[in-house]
């Protein structure tokens, strides 16, 4: 994405100094990660679709390790004719993201030749090597469970004798921590073993679309390909039949908007027999329906619907009062099924040609192979795993508190991914010496300023790009993934006193438009504030949000490409959504009055 | 029913396209729509052959056809000054006796037992010889005419614009005989319209198929064809009847009927009103909805006007043309059909060769 700049709506890496008071920051990450000399002359932009937070030390696995396996995918498995894979650099605690392209017609050719029968072989034998792929998800989710953090208790286990072992179990600290992350990084190689052809096939249907039907609304395109019966549905309607089971068994006084989940629980847990058969409901469904977590599997803090119950308990409240009123619930999707076969037959009816309806017949039907993938891959890949990936994490937490080089479990994630086997093997030496570990000073006085770094960077207002701006930006990667284009950039750059501050543009997500109070939520992990009626003005809308939309009126968001998933539960609720804004979160204040255009893509603050 | 069997006055109710060399186009495809159940209102052909029965009574040698059909179009001064004559000598001219009394006879049958009922009176010309000209515009139209006597008038001041500049030079340029033109006049009860406009089947500045444009203003929908006021402008969804853009505009002035001597006349709408909304999501939904019948009834994209009642609420539907702008332009096929599904992707991801 290297270019000339014309004018520089953006500053440069090299002038983005330091937060006050966090001096020092970069030893929080890898030394790849910072700023290089060269920087300058490239086109970053902050990936906040992903990122939208600043990261924690350790946190920042979850750029590195990704990163990793998507260019591997691009650039060597498949060879992307003309997509290579994405640098980052971590500036202030944002991830800043760069898409490396092939230019040159030739090595195009050559690339193309190699792209042709790879993504061949996936294509032709799709169905077969996505159903091996999910039994090798189930095997990794069930490998990062069984990983046996070690006690490190006065002496080891008989085992090790009785056995003949003959290793001790400080040996296991490391290994199983390594294959933590080894887990890991497998997971997200196989999180992007189909991804990348599948996001492809979507864009060649939506690019199709574009040019034969100029003015159809994304979503229109994405609704013709959407599934139905996608597992993060599946999980909605689970928390569907909670709120049924409640009303029928007459608890459904406790669920009251906004209450405290732990309460709930203890009150059913009081309420006898009825109480008790509704908890077992719930853990009947809980794995692997909990493992979701409130955010993307991007932080730790975004807790899974397992361990914060104020997500689910929200939208199960909201169930129960749609319940209530009379109103069914349960998604009809024989309908939803139907209607989505009727539009697309009549789109396809609309096209001049006999050859343009074959052509439409073919890239529907290819949409209609990958999406399962698409739309499924996140439940495994970012909600499951990684729940349990941080599960285990914490036990490793648990026991660096043991050996007194923590003081809380939670504290693990302000290490970096090589501080932490630093740590671990502290308590390994000390183990083995029969003697106290010696970081205990160090890192308190490390978790501590890190905390403290991390709420400043939390205020820094981070520039949107940086670097010099493309003249052209049509990257199938860039737009597939994070739904930016030359047209995005362009209205990135406009200066600040064009753009009306009382007006925010965005995509028009679905349609309607809607006055109301505005709740802004920056934090996924409060989106238990959420009141029926609100207007939500979050960062990102990924699926995890999903169980709001019942309460809400409308939403809004910062980031949101033309894969964004929440558009579509907005539609199929019927409420308006504008994503995409750039800068929602910033410029509304919870308890404005605000209108939602979702025709035109428009939030207004009426205040 | 003249002596030679002719009709003279053609019911909207009992026409269909067949009968467009007779009877217009207009209300051959009104006679079509209302057939197919689309709410239109009433009205009546005077045909063809009744312009014929005039003509050869005013003018039983055809001089008026051989001096026209001789003029030179490039020579503005002399083809206004035929054509100046000729409309004098059509005007003052009477109709048959046995056309007039089939038109009183229709127009007492759309009052019914009621108030003198106001009528548009529409002319429709057309040519067998060239099915594609479309005449549109050139020749007048009279909007709210009350009562017979100004009814009659009106069908000869119709029949006289077929002599305007305009028309004559349209037909010369175009090279078509004046023998074989025609002339029809539409009768259609008017609907006193709260708010009308127009939509389109097919996006007027994108020719996208998937989309419905409406435009609506208050009152008659006179006004937006002519110019007067910006409409609000609404992009509907054709496949899913979501309303995809709404853009409210400033509507200043309305037309309005002249209840006292017929007409229409323009009145400031009042500050309050000219910022709302013309059209509500409902209404916009029976536009979608009659917008699909007829162009389904019809097998391409219609240009359409409408309007809502103000006496019964209803909306109407008052003319409905084939879209001929982008459906006359040609066009590469978006995409074809590949040998696997798949090539359409590698296609897609080894294009992009001049990334700066």
């Amino acid at each position: 994405m290297t270019s000339k700049s014309k004018g520089r709506p953006f500053p440069l890496p090299s002038e983005i100094g330091p937060v006050p008071g966090t001096e020092g920051w970069e030893d929080m990450y890898p030394y790849f990660t910072r700023v290089q000399p060269g920087d300058d002359e490239i086109f970053w932009f902050y990936n906040s679709m992903h990122f939208p937070e600043p990261m924690p030390a350790f946190d920042a696995v979850t750029a590195e390790v990704p990163y990793t396996a998507m260019g591997a995918n691009t650039t060597r498995i498949f060879a992307f004719p003309a997509t290579l894979g994405v640098a980052y650099r971590i500036i202030n605690g944002r991830v800043y993201i760069t898409a490396h392209a092939v230019t040159d017609p030739a090595e195009i050719e050559r690339r193309t030749e190699v792209f042709n029968k790879r993504a061949g072989y996936y294509f032709e034998n799709w169905d077969e090597l996505y159903a091996k792929w999910e039994k090798k998800m189930l095997a990794l989710i069930k490998e990062v469970d069984s990983i046996e953090v070690p006690e490190l208790g006065e002496f080891d286990d008989e085992s090790a004798v009785m056995e003949a072992r003959g290793i001790g179990q400080n040996h296991f600290a490391r290994e199983g921590y390594h294959r933590c992350i080894n887990l890991f990084s497998t997971m997200w190689h196989h999180h992007f073993e189909f991804l990348m052809l599948g996001y492809g096939a979507y864009l060649v249907f939506f690019q199709f679309c574009k040019k034969a039907f100029p003015e159809i609304p994304d979503q229109t395109v994405a609704r013709m390909v959407a599934g139905i019966d996608i597992l993060m549905f599946q999980a909605d309607d689970k928390l569907k039949e909670l709120a049924q089971l409640a009303v029928d068994l007459g608890v459904d006084d406790m669920f009251e908007d906004g209450a405290d989940p732990n309460r709930v629980l203890k009150a059913l847990e009081a309420a006898g027999d009825k109480g008790r058969k509704w908890i077992d409901a719930l853990d009947k469904i809980r794995h692997p329906w909990f493992n979701i977590s409130v955010g993307d599997g991007f932080y730790h803090y975004h807790r899974s619907w397992d361990d914060d119950r104020t997500v689910p308990f929200s939208a199960i409240s909201g169930f129960i009062s749609r319940i209530r009123s009379g109103e069914d619930i349960l998604r009809k999707t024989e309908a939803l099924r139907a209607e989505r076969k009727r539009i697309a037959e009549e789109y396809r009816e609309l096209l001049d040609t006999e050859e343009e309806k074959i052509a439409f017949d073919q890239m529907l039907g290819l949409c209609h192979r990958v999406f399962p993938y698409v739309e499924d891959h996140k439940f495994y890949c970012e909600h499951w795993f990684t729940t349990r990936f941080y599960a285990k994490m914490r036990e490793f937490g648990d026991l660096l508190v043991r050996v007194g080089l923590l003081t809380d479990r939670e504290d693990i994630f302000q290490l970096n991914r090589n501080e932490v086997e630093d740590a671990l093997v502290d308590a390994m030496l000390a183990w083995a010496a029969g003697s106290e570990p010696l970081g205990a000073e160090h890192w308190r006085e490390l978790v501590a300023r890190r905390r403290d770094i991390l709420a400043k960077f939390a205020a820094w207002e981070a520039p949107i790009a940086i670097g010099p701006m493309p003249e052209h930006l049509e990257d199938p990667a860039v737009q597939m993934l994070w739904g930016i284009t030359s047209e995005t950039l362009k209205s990135w750059s406009l200066a600040p006193d064009k753009v009306n501050p009382k007006e925010l543009h965005g995509f028009a997500a679905s349609p309607g438009i809607v006055e109301g109070i505005a709740r802004v939520v920056k934090n996924v992990n409060d989106i238990g504030q959420v009141r029926e009626g609100d207007i939500l003005v979050s960062p990102v809308t990924t699926p995890s949000w999903g169980p709001v939309f019942p309460k809400i009126k409308a939403a809004v968001s910062d980031i949101g490409g033309t894969m964004s998933h929440a558009a579509i539960v907005a539609r199929e609720y019927g409420m308006p959504a504008v994503v995409g804004t750039g800068r929602a979160t910033k410029r509304i204040v919870t308890g404005q009055r605000l209108r939602v255009d979702g025709d035109n893509g428009i939030v207004t603050i009426l205040d | 029913m003249n002596d030679a069997g002719k009709k003279f006055v053609s019911w909207f109710a009992d026409l269909s396209l067949a009968d467009r060399p007779t009877v217009g186009g207009k209300s051959a495809s009104l006679g079509e729509l209302t057939r197919a159940g689309i709410l239109v209102p009433p009205g009546f052909a005077v045909t063809t052959s009744a312009f014929e029965a005039f003509l050869s009574c005013m003018d039983p040698t055809g001089e008026v056809r051989r001096e026209i059909g001789a003029l030179d179009p490039a020579d503005t001064a002399e083809v206004a000054a035929v054509g100046e004559r000729v409309r004098r000598r059509i005007r003052s001219a009477s109709v048959p006796e046995d056309v007039a009394a089939l038109i009183r006879d229709g127009y007492r049958q759309l009052s019914g037992r009621g108030a003198a009922c106001p009528v548009a009176v529409r002319s429709s010309a057309t040519s067998e010889d060239s099915e594609s000209a479309s005449f549109a515009g050139l020749q007048d139209t009279y909007l709210w005419t009350l009562g017979e006597e100004q009814l009659v008038a009106r069908v000869l001041d119709c029949w006289a614009s077929l002599y305007n500049s305009e028309s004559i030079t349209y037909r010369l340029r175009l090279g078509l005989p004046e023998d074989q033109l025609a002339m029809a006049v539409v009768v259609q009860v008017m609907v006193d319209a709260e708010c009308a406009g127009v939509m389109f089947t097919r996006s007027p500045t994108t020719g996208d198929k998937s989309v419905i444009v409406i435009e609506g203003s208050w009152g008659l929908g006179s006004c937006i064809v002519n110019g007067e006021v910006t409409p609000d402008r609404y992009v509907v969804n054709k496949v899913t009847g979501e309303v995809t853009n709404r853009k409210v505009s400033s509507k200043a002035v309305r037309h309005v009927p002249d209840r006292s001597g017929g007409g229409v006349q323009e009145q400031p709408v009042e500050d309050e009103r000219c910022e709302l909304p013309s059209l509500d999501d409902a209404t916009i939904g029976r536009l979608w909805t009659i917008a699909r019948q007829v162009e389904k009834h019809y097998g391409c994209p219609q240009d359409i006007e409408w309007a809502v009642s103000a006496t019964d609420g209803e909306v109407y539907l008052l003319q409905s043309r084939p879209e001929t702008v982008w459906s006359s332009k040609d066009r590469e096929p978006r995409a074809k059909p590949a040998a696997k599904p798949y090539d359409h992707l590698i296609a897609l991801m080894s294009a992009r060769k001049n990334q700066p």
